[in-house]
């Protein structure tokens, strides 16, 4: 498969990931801030939410162990994740940040472990879908295409 | 002030550009982001992660920063604490940021003293804007300063202390200063009290009176010699013998000269005051409110009379936010309390007295120094209740326990030290590591109940969520995901089946592709294979 094809691609999963959510504009904000003094921007970027997503993902699901469960502590791993997902654009995470934190605040023990589940899922989905995507850019970038961004 | 209180257009070119910004956040991701979007704005950024840092940074150099801009949760210091501190002691404006936008949070910081709150994401265009706040602020401040006076009495007395005239330069700055301010004030004013000794007094628009140094030195003698006391308009007038000087020019030097005065008298007060420091910059995570509040207080002790005051709770307030909005109306009533002791209200007091709530203080001589109160701003929610859910009695808490657990152990952290796993799952975040990264040994064992958790039930059915992928966040082990779904072996085996010379993917992106795929699997076989025809 040849250069265009490949930019087609990805741009085709740019397209999908944006469109069902996975992510939103500040990605194409993130995008458009590389450039030549910071070539791989969106890639460091990613791989911090990547780091900052495991350890908070981490603290939660000991916060939850808990017993008794301090749903304060449990809040502040959810809001500090919620702001790191604002970071990159991952909008579905946030979202189910948002929720989450309703039921740190009525100290639903069942919802935030739902919750919690369901963080887990949508932080693989996107981790593999983002990883895909630059894989797809390595591809192209190695073929010496350029990478094309969302629009 | 840097460069009494010039611009930095006036030391470097381009102004909005060289903006010096510190930037404050605890999240790096956001930290290294606000830190490009600073620069294309042409500003220069400085990043700290800590608000002890930061606050440590600014008052090493005070000076050295133009605009703050901090998230509001941090974990060693509230946003809003900083807030205060910053505003109190540099008087720089800062900005708060927050992934919370509630209007509680907003008003809140808006109360603190920020000039602004922007909720994240950020925008680019909202961080071009922040020159605004630095410029009106100076603005702010300068416009203060004149509207008290008008006339730069501090630069006459200069001069007439040192017993000379300087160069008309000077005197024609004071005025000009005076007729900007003025001319603002004026634009209403009724034009027939300004009148020039060879002004047109049939013109509409009047020129204004220049108050000289010698004009001046003259009604200050007049003053002196009537005694400040007894002293009027009319009285000067006649005193100061100056022809085309009229009563109402003077009256309203004479107010400007009382303010000023007034303004002074303040400004020793305070100078005695903060001789005996600040006393214990305290930042002990369990009282956020407390040494922002301690250091104000102390800061302006006479400004703030001690004496109504007592704290109940040994020093312990609460502020809800409700105090907040009440303390908002009651500015005036504090204000008015704080002048019958004598102190005249200047600008920063309304800051502290937006955090002075309607309750009464007393002060806490736990030092031999007068601490005033300690506050406690309440974090969003109210934690009254311990949740007491004892998950070893009920049976049913048992199994959302035992729920509880297997996620743990599936992301192997509570039985195993978080430090062991971090290392290892973060090479699955290289982007070419292709082997499966066992972060999860239990995974695969270890079944997710689907009873207990009906969302994913959902997963299961919709194949655009890459199948069992949502079982296996951290997996991208082929044979597991082939085995779950037959439209993914139908598309591999079809992938399989082309010419390898036409592909570009390697064989681990081949795994990889099903359990990425957003839309329907089946379409995107549709897809590729009609390029793979091509």
């Amino acid at each position: 498969m040849d250069v265009l094809q490949l930019q087609r691609k990805l741009r085709e999963h740019q397209a999908a990931m944006l469109r069902e959510g996975f992510l939103d504009d500040q990605f194409s904000q993130l995008q458009k801030l590389q450039d030549e003094s910071s070539p791989d921007f969106v890639i460091e970027v990613v791989k911090m939410f990547f780091d900052d997503s495991e350890k908070l993902l981490n603290n939660m699901t000991r916060a939850l162990g808990q017993v008794p469960v301090d749903f304060k502590q449990v809040d502040a791993h959810v809001h500090q994740y919620k702001g790191s997902s604002a970071s990159v654009g991952a909008a579905r995470v946030k979202n189910v940040c948002a929720t989450f934190r309703n039921f740190c605040e009525t100290q639903n023990l069942e919802g935030c472990v739902r919750c919690l589940q369901q963080l887990q899922n949508e932080y693989s989905l996107l981790k593999n879908n983002l990883q895909y995507l630059f894989r797809l850019q390595e591809q192209i970038q190695a073929a010496g295409g350029s990478i094309p961004t969302i629009e | 002030m840097d460069n009494n209180g010039c611009l930095p257009c006036t030391r470097r070119e381009g102004f909005p550009a060289g903006l010096r910004v510190l930037v404050v956040d605890d999240d790096p991701t956001w930290l290294k982001i606000l830190e490009k979007m600073l620069k294309k704005c042409s500003y220069q950024v400085t990043t700290c992660c800590l608000a002890t840092e930061a606050l440590k940074k600014l008052r090493e150099r005070k000076d050295a920063f133009d605009i703050v801009i901090s998230d509001v949760n941090m974990p060693d210091m509230n946003g809003f604490k900083l807030l205060e501190h910053v505003g109190l002691e540099m008087d720089l404006p800062v900005i708060m940021m927050s992934v919370d936008g509630e209007t509680s949070r907003v008003m809140k910081g808006v109360q603190h003293g920020a000039c602004d709150y922007l909720l994240k994401p950020i925008r680019m265009k909202e961080l071009r804007n922040i020159w605004q706040h630095v410029l009106r602020k100076r603005i702010h401040e300068g416009r203060e300063f004149e509207s008290l006076e008008g006339f730069d009495f501090e630069g006459i007395h200069h001069l007439m202390r040192n017993g000379q005239d300087q160069c008309c330069d000077d005197v024609s700055l004071f005025a000009l200063e005076d007729c900007i301010s003025s001319t603002r004030k004026r634009k209403d004013a009724d034009n027939k009290h300004d009148e020039r000794e060879f002004g047109d007094s049939s013109s509409t628009k009047k020129a204004r009176v220049v108050w000289s140094v010698d004009l001046h030195q003259k009604f200050v003698q007049a003053v002196n010699q009537i005694g400040f006391d007894k002293v009027g308009p009319k009285k000067i007038l006649d005193l100061m013998n100056v022809p085309w000087l009229t009563r109402e020019n003077v009256a309203s030097h004479l107010q400007k000269y009382r303010l000023y005065l007034s303004r002074l008298q303040k400004q020793r007060d305070q100078k005695k005051c903060s001789s005996s420091g600040i006393k214990n910059p305290d930042l002990n995570p369990k009282d956020p409110g407390s040494s922002s509040i301690k250091n104000s207080m102390n800061k302006q002790q006479n400004v703030v009379s001690i004496d109504g005051f007592r704290c109940p709770n040994n020093g312990l307030v609460q502020l809800h936010e409700s105090d907040f909005t009440v303390s908002e109306l009651n500015k005036t009533e504090q204000r008015r309390a704080l002048a019958t002791n004598n102190i005249i209200p200047d600008p920063n007091m309304t800051k502290v007295s937006q955090i002075v709530l309607n309750q009464t203080f007393s002060p806490l001589n736990s030092e031999g120094n007068i601490e005033v109160f300690d506050c406690t701003i309440p974090t969003q929610y109210t934690w009254n209740q311990v949740p007491k859910r004892k998950l070893q009695d009920d049976p049913k808490s048992q199994s959302i326990a035992s729920m509880v657990s297997s996620p743990s152990a599936a992301s192997s952290i509570a039985s195993s030290a978080v430090d062991n796993i971090i290392p290892v799952q973060s090479k699955s975040l290289m982007v070419n590591d292709q082997s499966s990264v066992t972060s999860n040994p239990g995974l695969k064992t270890q079944e997710f109940d689907a009873s207990l958790i009906p969302e994913l039930e959902f997963y299961q059915q919709n194949l655009l969520w890459g199948g069992e992928a949502a079982f296996s966040p951290l997996e991208e082990d082929l044979n597991f995901f082939l085995l779950q779904s037959e439209c993914y072996n139908d598309m591999n085996f079809g992938m399989h089946n082309i010419d390898t010379s036409d592909y570009y993917y390697d064989p681990g992106l081949i795994a990889d592709v099903p359990n990425h795929l957003l839309y329907d699997s089946a379409d995107y076989s549709v897809v590729d294979q009609s390029l793979f025809i091509a």
